[in-house]
């Protein structure tokens, strides 16, 4: 029984993602211009001219995930978003790596290590440090521990407060989401 | 089709449960409740509780800043001097720090209770570090992340929880202290406004089951 429903889920899912590709739809572009763009990394300063980023309303799913180079959790997990990234890059899925790091921090560690681990996914620093001011808008279900990851399209939002215990998980909440 | 419509139905329900499954577990305690006491051993080898705590007069305090941080979160480090200036000023006040290390050190050995003698002894902490030997306390605090802070007051009612102020990379930009804001209030037998802010820290280290 449990088979047949995944079966079942499997087969809806490639249903769903067919449709989803049939209405083709581009991915709009940044609307709002970094503060800054270090070595190709747009930096945001004020969580107002980055929260676009989390209200795209198009086709596309976007798999955003909050992190730094600082917390080894959110290194851990890294690679399997590179992997989700690699493995949907044909579909209307977005990763974005929305890193934490300190403005200090941004030259001397979140450029060398996007540079030596060859990110593939999109990478973006945002500094702003008035958290208690942003931190509902990502998601009231935030209490401020990283990592957490945001999924969403135009239809439905997911939230996971914690890492991932493996690739399997990312993926299931992605198609959980029904892109 | 009637079957295909269940099984529509029951996928809907599967993917719901999934969705669920995803959110946070809400514990702990909320704004006015009483905070939970507990035994903790301290970094001079002593068991300490609540209840048996003095402010800096040797008096029962007037309440208590219970932080749950750590050595090694980049975030705890950066309030370490902060948390060091808040007890020597709202102590006096009636007030002291209570800082609990709640990682699990075999996830998180620069945690240990070694390191945290080490320290304490090292930045000379003027309060309590108590370690949350087998992670029994911060569940029931409903702590998340290192630094995170609960105010209480003399009944050890929950009248804050949050951050410590508005700035956690630079203490010079700093505008808001929550925590002397809402001592403040509570002095004046005001509800703290905040009573509950957010910020950026590390998550808990617990081992998976």
């Amino acid at each position: 029984m449990t088979r047949f429903l995944l079966l079942l889920l499997v087969a809806l899912q490639l249903f769903v993602s067919c449709k989803s590709e049939a209405q083709s739809d581009a991915v709009a572009s940044p609307v709002i211009a970094p503060s800054v763009l270090l070595g190709g990394i747009p930096v945001y300063s004020k969580f107002d001219d980055f929260e676009y980023w989390l209200h795209f309303d198009n086709d596309t799913t976007y798999v955003v995930n909050f992190w730094a180079t600082w917390c080894k959790p959110c290194v851990e997990e890294l690679p399997w978003f590179e992997q989700l990234h690699e493995q949907f890059q044909d579909q209307k899925v977005k990763v974005v790596l929305v890193s934490l790091d300190f403005k200090k921090d941004l030259e001397k560690k979140l450029l060398p290590f996007v540079q030596s681990r060859k990110l593939k996914s999109t990478v973006l620093a945002l500094t702003d440090s008035g958290y208690q001011n942003w931190i509902d808008k990502v998601s009231p279900a935030w209490g401020g521990a990283i990592p957490v990851t945001l999924v969403y399209n135009a239809r439905k939002r997911a939230f996971k407060d914690d890492q991932f215990s493996d690739y399997e998980e990312l993926e299931r909440m992605l198609k959980d989401l029904g892109r | 089709m009637k079957r295909i419509f269940g099984f529509s139905l029951a996928l809907a329900a599967l993917a719901a449960v999934v969705i669920a499954a995803t959110a946070p577990a809400v514990g702990g305690i909320k704004i006015g409740d009483k905070a939970p006491d507990f035994k903790l051993k301290g970094v001079d080898g002593k068991t300490y509780s609540l209840a048996d705590i003095k402010d800096a007069n040797g008096k029962t305090p007037k309440g208590y800043i219970v932080t749950f941080t750590c050595n090694t979160c980049p975030f705890a480090v950066l309030y370490e001097d902060r948390i060091i200036a808040l007890h020597k000023k709202t102590s006096i006040m009636g007030y002291p720090v209570v800082a609990i290390q709640p990682n699990d050190p075999a996830l998180k050995p620069g945690d240990d209770f070694a390191a945290m003698q080490q320290r304490s002894k090292e930045k000379n902490f003027p309060f309590l570090y108590l370690f949350d030997d087998g992670q029994k306390v911060f569940p029931q605090y409903g702590a998340s992340r290192t630094p995170e802070f609960y105010v209480l007051d003399k009944d050890m009612v929950l009248r804050y929880t949050g951050a410590l102020d508005d700035n956690a990379e630079d203490p010079a930009a700093v505008k808001v202290n929550y925590i002397e804001m809402a001592i403040k209030y509570m002095e004046n037998n005001q509800a703290p406004d905040p009573a509950i802010t957010k910020a950026i820290g590390c998550s808990i280290k617990v081992k998976k089951s």
